[in-house]
C-alpha cells in the first residue's frame, strides 16, 4: 500500500466520456490519416460531444470477457468494486470500435478492396467476441460524393459492402477528403455518440438483469455493486440525472451491508467513492446544498464507524480525506461560477480535514509508539502477487475473505504491525499544514480574518511541531498583532508562549526578550510563577547567562538550543538590542509629560517622566533617556547610573533605579529653553529605558513619543470613564491612570510688560498723508534694549492692498509707490524704565475699503533663569483696522450760456463747465486751490480762475465753480472731444501747516462737439423800458463756405411794437455775417417775451428754426416808466 | 445545554468567557473569537437596512463538526455567543433564544450597577450564577 492510500483513484475522479476507438489509421505516415485524427481530438470545446477517442492498430486486442454465468445460486461474491473495473470501461474496452477504410466507389479493384474491408471488420470483431460493442465502417474518400440517390453506382456498391461486412447501413459512413473536414468528422462523432449511447443503454440492461438472479443473503455486496456499475454506465452514457438517483440507491445500500471489522476499511472506503459522486454530480447539477446535505448524511452515517481501534489513524486520515475531497469539489464548482459565503464555504471542509489530520496524527503517536527493536515483519504482509489489490478497500494480506472473523490472526497481527510502522513514517505535519493552508485560503477569500489568524496560529504550532521554527514563529509573529489589538489576552498569552519556546529553541536573543517581556506584563494571562520563572530567565538574558529552557520542549532541541545559546553568551560584540515596545504590551509601562503645553522663554521647561512595573519581581535600569526634538536638551533628561554587575536583582540602596512592581515611580527633568528656540515645539522624539548593562548585554525599550503601548490608550480611556474618585495619594506616590501623556510643548516668548498706544483720527481720507501717532511706554524694570517698530499694513491681506497703501516716517512730501506697506524694524533704540517714546506715522491709501495694520514693537531683555542668563526679545503686537473714504465727489455738467443743459456744444459757440464739489468726510476739508487744465481742442474764454480756493467744506457741504469755455472747429463736423482735466488740491482742515496738500486730478466727461451752418446772436440791452425805444441788432454768419438763402421773418408780439425788415429773403457769402436791425418798443412792463425770429435755411431743411432760435435771447426785462425826470430809476 | 458563554464588547474584546472545565478553554476563546468574523457580517448587513428595528438574535452563526455557535448583538453592539454542543440535537431554536434573553437581562443588571465601569470585564455573582444555570441545564 502507498502512502497515498487514501487519494481518491483518477478514473473515480474524472469526468466519465463515452470511449470510442478509431482503428484502420496510420496517424504516424500517412499525412490525411493523421490530420482526420487532428480534427477528432483537438479543439474539444464543450460544445463537441464528450467522446474520448483512442487510435488503436486493427488487431488489438481487447480485454476478454468471460463467460457468462448463467446462475449466482453458488456464486459468492469476494468484494464490493473490482479495482480495476472502472478504468476497463473508459479506457479499455470501447462502445464502438471505427474502422477507417481509404475506398472511392469508383475504385478499379473494388472486389478486392470490399473483400479486404470485410475481413478486417471481421477481425476487429473476433478480438471482441462476447462484448457488446458495435463496429463501424468509415470510407475515406478522395472525392465529393454526389447528393444521396444520383449515384446509382455508390448507393449499390454500399449496399453490397454493407453486406459483405454484415454491417447495418447505418454502421457505414463516407468521409470525403476535401476542405470542409472539421465540419464532417462533427457530424461523424455525432453518429458515433448516438452507437456509444445505445451500447451503453444495453449495458445498463444488462447489468439491470442480473437483479432477479441475487438474493438478499449471500448477495448483498452484488446489490451495490450493481447499482453503482449502472450508475457508471449512466454517467458514461452522460445521463447524469439517472446516474445520481443510481448512486443514492447504492449509497443507501452500502450502509445496509452488515459491517464489522474486517471488512469496515471496504464500505468505508466504497462509500466515500459513492458519496464523491453523488456531491459532484450534485454540484453539476447546481444543487449545492444537496451535496451539502448528502455529505453531512455521510459524515454523521460514518464518524462512528471507526474500525479497528489499532488502526483508529486510519479512520481519521479517511475522516480528513472526506473532508479534503469534498471542499476540493466545492472549490472546483465555485470555479466554474458558484457562489459560496461566510458561512459556507471550501475553508470549513479543509479547516475540519486539517482537524481530523491533527487527530491522526495523534493517534499514530499514541499507537505507533512502537520500540525501535521492532522491525518490519517479513515477508510482507502488504505485498500482493499482482502489486495491487483487487478490490477496492481490502488488506492486503486477506484479498477476497468476506467472513467476519480473520482467517488468519497472526497474519492479522503481521498486517497491523507493518500499517502502524508506515503510518510512523508519514510526515503528518506536513500534511495538517498543506489542508490549513488550503482553509486559509478559503477564509481570506470570504472575509473572515480572525478565522484566518486562528488556523494561522495552528499553522505555526504545526511548524513548531514539525520543528521548523523559522516558519512558525513567522506564521505567529504575523498573527500576534491582531489578538494583541482586539484584546484577546488569553488568545495573545498562548501564542506568545510558543513564540518563545521557538525564540528560545532558535537562540534568538531579541525576540527571545521581546516576547518574554509581553508574557511578565500586564497583558499576560500566566500565573504568577510562570511569570516569575520567566523574569528569572529574562534577567539571566540581560546579564549574558544562557536561560533555563522553556517546558514541554524536544529534548533533542532543548539540547542543540543551550549549546547556541552559550555560543551566544560568549560573543562580545552585538550584544545591544532595541525594542520598539509601544505595539506591544511590555511589562514596564512608560509616560512622559511636559508639565504644561507651553512654557514661556524665561522660565524653566520641566518634564516628567513616569514610569512602571507589571511583573512580579522588581526590576533595575542602568539608564533612562528622553530624546527630544532638539537633541541639545537630551543631556538634561538622562539618569544614568553605572549599574554594578550582579546586583540587578537586589533592591538596593540606589532606589531610584529600581522600580518596584505595581508602583509608578516618577523622575523629573528641568532645563532651561534656548531663546532660538522661542515660537518652536519641543517634542519627545522617543524615550528609552536601558536594562542590562553595557559591558554584558543591553537593550533599550524604546517608547516613540511620550510613551504608552499597545494597550495603554484603552486603559485610559476605561480609567477616565471609571467612577472611581482620584483618591488622593500622599506626595511621593502617583495615580498611574491619572497620569497623561504631554509629548510636545511650545516655548513661546517671554511676557512683554511695555504698553503701544495709538492715536489717529479714523477713517482716512483717499489719498491723504493719513497721521498716526504710536505711543510705547516701557512698564519693564530694565532697559530695554534694541527696540525697533515694525508698522504698516499687516500681510496676509488682499495683495492688492500692497499696491494701494504706503507708509511713511517723513511728514514733508507725500508718498508714491516707492514707498513700502510695511515699514519694518525701525529702530528706536533703547527705553529706559518708565520712559515714552512717541512716533509718527503717515500713511497713504490710494484706494477706498478697510485695512488691518499692524503696530510690532520688539525688544530685547536681559534676564537670569535658573541661574543662567539669558538674553530673550519680547514683543507686543497691536493691530487696528482703518476704513478709508473718498473725501469729497466732483460732479461737473456742460450747460449753455442761458444755463441750459446741453447734450452737446457747437464749434466757436461759448458754453459753460459747471463743477460741483460735494464733501463726503467726516472731517472738514481745506480746500486749497482748483484748477482747470484744459485738453487741446478746448479753450477757455477768458482767464480761468479758482473760484472755491480756501473754501473749507463741513460734512455734507458743497461748492460750485464754473468757467466758460468753447471749442474750435474740428474736423468732421460732429465728434466726441475730451475736455481735460480738474484739479483739486486740498488737505484736512486739521492738518498741520507742514502736511503736503493733496493733490486730487479728474477727469473732465468727454463731451460731443458739433459744427452748425449758420450762428446768430443777438446785441441787445439787458433790460429795457416801457415805451422807450429798444435798440436790437441780430448777427447772422454763415458758417459754411457756400452762399446761404436766408428767409427770415420776425412775428409780431403784444408786447412790443417794432421796427426793421418784418419778412425778408436774403444771401449770406460764405463767412460773410449780415446784421439785422430793429427797433423794439415795449408796451408792458415785466419780462416779457421778445417778437420771435423765424429764420429758414433753405439749403440745410435739417436745422431747424428751434435750434437757431436756443442761441437768441427769448424774453427780456421790461422796467415800467419812471416818473419823469426820475434819474434814479432811470439809472437802475 | 451551552457549553461556553461569553460577552464581548463593542469593541470586540471579550469581557466574560466561561466553558465547561472538562475541555481546553482555549479552544473555545478561539471558537469564540472566530465567531466574531459572523457576527461583524451580520451586522453589517442589517446596518445598511434597518438599523433601529434589527432582530438582536442572530441566529446559528456557524456549524462545525463539533459545537453550534450562536450570536446575539445587544443596541450598544455588545456581542453575546454561546456555543452549544452539536451532539445536542434536542435543542430547539426557541430555547436558544430564550437563553439569550435571560443573557441580556442578567447583562442589563450587571450594566446598571453604579460601580461597574462599561467596558471593564463583568465580575459579578448575579451574571456567574446566570450563567452557570446555562451550562449546568446540559450535563
Amino acid at each position: 500500500m502507498s502512502p497515498t492510500q487514501w487519494e481518491l483513484p483518477p478514473e473515480l475522479c474524472c469526468r466519465p466520456m463515452a470511449f470510442v476507438a478509431l482503428t484502420g489509421l496510420d496517424v504516424v505516415y500517412n499525412a490525411i490519416h493523421r490530420a482526420i485524427w487532428d480534427a477528432f481530438c483537438a479543439n474539444r470545446r464543450a460544445d463537441r460531444v464528450p467522446i474520448s477517442f483512442k487510435v488503436l492498430p486493427g488487431d488489438h486486442e481487447y480485454p476478454k470477457c468471460r463467460t457468462k454465468r448463467t446462475s449466482y445460486e453458488w456464486y459468492i461474491p469476494k468484494g464490493i468494486l473490482k479495482t480495476g473495473w472502472m478504468n476497463k470501461h473508459l479506457n479499455l474496452v470501447p462502445a464502438l470500435v471505427v474502422l477507417f477504410y481509404e475506398l472511392d466507389w469508383d475504385d478499379a479493384q473494388w472486389k478486392e478492396k470490399q473483400s479486404e474491408c470485410a475481413t478486417k471488420v471481421e477481425i476487429v470483431r473476433t478480438s471482441l467476441q462476447g462484448r457488446n460493442t458495435k463496429v463501424a465502417v468509415v470510407l475515406i474518400q478522395k472525392k465529393t460524393p454526389l447528393p444521396p440517390g444520383e449515384d446509382v453506382v455508390a448507393s449499390e456498391r454500399a449496399a453490397a459492402l454493407c453486406n459483405a461486412c454484415d454491417l447495418s447501413a447505418k454502421s457505414l459512413f463516407v468521409l470525403p477528403h476535401t476542405d470542409h473536414l472539421v465540419g464532417y468528422i462533427i457530424r461523424l462523432e455525432n453518429a458515433f455518440y448516438e452507437h456509444a449511447q445505445t451500447y451503453y443503454y444495453n449495458e445498463i440492461r444488462r447489468v439491470k438483469s442480473h437483479k432477479e438472479f441475487l438474493n438478499k443473503t449471500t448477495h448483498q455486496l452484488l446489490f451495490v455493486r450493481h447499482q453503482f456499475k449502472t450508475g457508471f454506465f449512466s454517467e458514461l452514457k452522460q445521463d447524469t440525472q439517472n446516474a445520481l438517483k443510481y448512486y443514492k440507491t447504492a449509497y443507501s445500500l452500502i450502509h445496509e451491508l452488515r459491517a464489522y471489522e474486517t471488512n469496515m476499511l471496504e464500505i468505508k472506503t466504497l462509500a466515500g467513492f459513492i458519496n464523491y459522486k453523488i456531491c459532484r454530480l450534485c454540484f453539476q447539477h447546481n444543487t449545492p446544498l444537496d451535496a451539502i446535505a448528502q455529505f453531512r448524511k455521510h459524515i454523521d452515517l460514518c464518524k462512528k464507524k471507526i474500525g479497528s481501534a489499532e488502526l483508529a489513524f486510519e479512520h481519521a486520515a479517511w475522516m480528513s480525506k472526506q473532508f479534503q475531497s469534498f471542499g476540493d469539489l466545492f472549490d472546483e464548482a465555485i470555479k466554474l461560477g458558484l457562489t459560496a459565503i461566510q458561512t459556507q464555504n471550501p475553508g470549513f471542509y479543509y479547516q475540519q480535514a486539517a482537524c481530523y489530520a491533527q487527530e491522526r496524527k495523534q493517534q499514530a503517536t499514541q499507537l505507533c509508539s512502537h520500540e525501535t527493536s521492532v522491525s518490519f515483519p517479513t515477508p510482507d504482509p502488504l505485498e500482493t502477487v499482482s502489486g495491487a489489490l483487487d478490490f477496492y478497500g481490502q488488506r492486503p494480506w486477506r484479498q477476497g475473505h468476506q467472513s467476519i472473523d480473520p482467517p488468519d490472526a497472526e497474519k492479522e497481527k503481521q498486517g497491523i504491525l507493518a500499517l502502524q510502522l508506515k503510518e510512523k513514517d508519514v510526515l503528518h505535519s506536513e500534511l495538517i499544514i498543506a489542508l490549513l493552508s488550503n482553509a486559509v485560503a478559503q477564509f481570506k477569500k470570504y472575509k473572515c480574518p480572525r478565522m484566518k489568524s486562528h488556523l494561522m496560529v495552528q499553522m505555526g504550532e504545526e511548524y513548531y511541531n514539525a520543528k521548523d521554527y523559522t516558519k512558525a514563529l513567522k506564521l505567529l509573529d504575523y498573527v500576534m498583532c491582531d489578538y494583541r489589538t482586539e484584546r484577546w489576552w488569553t488568545l495573545l498569552t498562548s501564542i506568545l508562549c510558543t513564540a518563545l519556546k521557538c525564540s528560545y529553541l532558535m537562540g534568538h536573543i531579541k525576540d527571545y526578550i521581546t516576547y518574554s517581556m509581553e508574557l511578565v506584563g500586564r497583558a499576560s494571562t500566566l500565573r504568577e510563577d510562570q511569570k516569575s520563572r520567566i523574569e528569572k530567565n529574562l534577567i539571566r538574558v540581560l546579564m549574558n547567562e544562557v536561560p533555563e529552557p522553556e517546558p514541554e520542549c524536544d529534548p533533542g532541541s532543548v539540547k542543540a538550543a543551550q549549546v547556541l545559546w552559550s555560543d551566544r553568551a560568549s560573543l562580545a560584540s552585538n550584544n545591544e538590542f532595541t525594542v520598539e515596545v509601544q505595539d506591544y504590551v511590555p511589562f514596564i509601562q512608560c509616560k512622559a509629560k511636559f508639565l504644561s503645553p507651553s512654557f514661556h522663554v524665561d522660565e524653566p521647561v520641566q518634564l516628567h517622566v513616569y514610569l512602571r512595573a507589571d511583573c512580579p519581581h522588581p526590576v533595575r535600569f542602568a539608564k533612562l533617556c528622553v530624546s527630544l526634538s532638539n537633541q541639545e536638551y537630551n543631556q538634561f533628561c538622562l539618569v544614568e547610573e553605572a549599574c554594578r554587575g550582579k546586583d540587578i536583582l537586589e533592591t538596593s540602596s540606589q532606589q531610584n533605579m529600581c522600580l518596584v512592581p505595581g508602583k509608578a515611580r516618577k523622575y523629573c527633568f528641568k532645563f532651561v529653553a534656548k531663546t532660538e528656540d522661542v515660537g518652536r515645539k519641543i517634542e519627545i522624539t522617543h524615550v528609552d529605558l536601558m536594562l542590562g548593562s553595557e559591558s554584558g548585554r543591553c537593550v533599550y525599550l524604546n517608547w516613540r513619543g511620550g510613551g504608552g503601548d499597545a494597550a495603554s490608550g484603552h486603559e485610559a480611556l476605561q480609567a477616565s470613564r471609571s467612577f472611581k474618585r482620584r483618591i488622593c495619594v500622599p506626595e511621593q506616590q502617583v495615580d498611574w491612570d491619572a497620569v497623561s501623556i504631554q509629548a510636545s510643548t511650545m516655548i513661546i516668548s517671554r511676557v512683554p510688560r511695555i504698553s503701544v498706544q495709538l492715536h489717529h483720527d479714523p477713517p482716512a481720507l483717499t489719498n491723504e498723508m493719513y497721521c498716526m501717532t504710536v505711543t510705547i511706554q516701557s512698564d519693564e524694570d530694565m532697559v530695554a534694549r534694541d527696540v525697533s517698530l515694525t508698522a504698516g499694513l499687516k500681510p496676509g491681506q488682499d495683495a492688492n492692498l500692497t499696491q494701494m497703501t504706503y507708509v511713511t516716517l517723513n511728514s514733508s512730501e507725500t508718498c508714491d509707490e516707492a514707498h513700502p506697506a510695511l515699514l519694518t524694524d525701525i529702530s528706536i533704540g533703547e527705553l529706559q524704565p518708565g520712559q515714552k517714546i512717541e512716533k509718527k506715522l503717515y500713511i497713504r491709501c490710494v484706494s477706498t475699503g478697510s485695512r488691518i495694520f499692524l503696530f510690532h514693537v520688539s525688544y530685547a531683555m536681559s534676564t537670569t533663569v535658573e541661574g543662567k542668563d539669558i538674553t530673550c526679545r519680547c514683543h507686543k503686537d497691536e493691530a487696528v483696522t482703518i476704513d478709508t473714504v473718498v473725501p469729497f465727489d466732483v460732479a461737473f455738467k456742460f450747460v449753455s450760456t442761458k444755463f441750459e443743459h446741453l447734450e452737446r456744444v457747437y464749434v466757436n459757440v461759448p458754453f459753460l463747465l459747471m463743477a460741483d464739489i460735494l464733501s463726503a468726510s467726516p472731517w472738514p476739508v481745506n480746500l486749497v486751490s482748483s484748477e482747470l487744465q484744459l485738453a487741446s481742442n478746448m479753450t477757455a474764454v477768458d482767464e480761468p480762475q479758482s473760484q472755491v480756493e480756501g473754501v473749507v467744506l463741513q460734512t455734507g457741504e458743497c461748492a460750485s465753480e464754473c468757467f466758460s469755455l468753447s471749442c474750435p472747429p474740428v474736423r468732421n463736423g460732429t465728434s466726441t472731444v475730451a475736455a481735460g482735466h480738474y484739479l483739486i488740491s486740498w488737505k484736512r482742515k486739521s492738518a498741520c501747516a507742514e502736511t503736503p496738500v493733496v493733490k486730487t486730478s479728474m477727469i473732465l466727461p468727454h463731451v460731443i462737439v458739433e459744427t452748425i451752418p449758420l450762428y446768430v446772436h443777438a446785441d441787445m440791452p439787458s433790460f429795457g423800458r416801457v415805451r422807450e425805444s429798444l435798440p436790437v441788432r441780430y448777427h447772422i454768419e454763415n458758417r459754411t463756405g457756400l452762399v446761404q438763402d436766408v428767409d427770415l421773418s420776425v412775428e409780431p408780439s403784444d408786447a412790443f411794437m417794432f421796427s426793421g425788415l418784418k419778412q425778408v429773403r436774403m444771401r449770406i457769402l460764405p463767412g460773410a455775417e449780415q446784421e439785422m436791425v430793429y427797433n423794439f418798443y415795449p408796451l408792458m412792463a415785466g419780462y416779457q417775451n421778445l417778437p420771435v425770429l423765424n429764420i429758414n435755411l433753405l439749403r440745410f431743411p435739417n436745422i431747424s428754426n428751434q435750434l437757431l432760435r436756443r442761441f437768441l435771447p427769448t424774453r427780456i426785462f421790461i422796467k415800467p416808466q419812471g416818473r419823469n425826470g426820475d434819474a434814479s430809476i432811470a439809472a437802475a | 445545554m451551552a457549553v461556553c458563554v461569553a460577552v464581548i464588547a463593542k469593541e470586540n474584546y471579550p469581557l466574560y468567557i466561561r466553558s465547561i472545565p472538562t475541555q481546553s478553554e482555549l479552544k473555545f476563546h478561539y471558537t469564540v473569537h472566530t465567531s466574531l468574523d459572523v457576527v461583524e457580517e451580520k451586522i453589517s448587513a442589517v446596518g445598511k437596512v434597518m438599523a433601529d428595528q434589527r432582530e438582536l438574535y442572530l441566529g446559528l452563526l456557524y456549524p462545525t463538526e463539533d459545537y453550534k455557535v450562536y450570536g446575539y448583538v445587544t443596541n450598544s453592539k455588545v456581542k453575546f455567543v454561546i456555543v452549544v454542543d452539536s451532539s445536542n440535537t434536542s435543542l430547539r431554536d426557541n430555547e436558544i433564544r430564550s437563553m439569550f434573553r435571560k443573557l441580556h437581562n442578567s447583562f442589563t443588571d450587571v450594566m446598571c450597577n453604579p460601580f461597574y465601569n462599561p467596558g471593564d470585564p463583568i465580575q459579578s455573582k448575579a451574571f456567574d450564577s446566570t450563567v452557570s444555570a446555562m451550562m449546568v441545564a446540559s450535563s
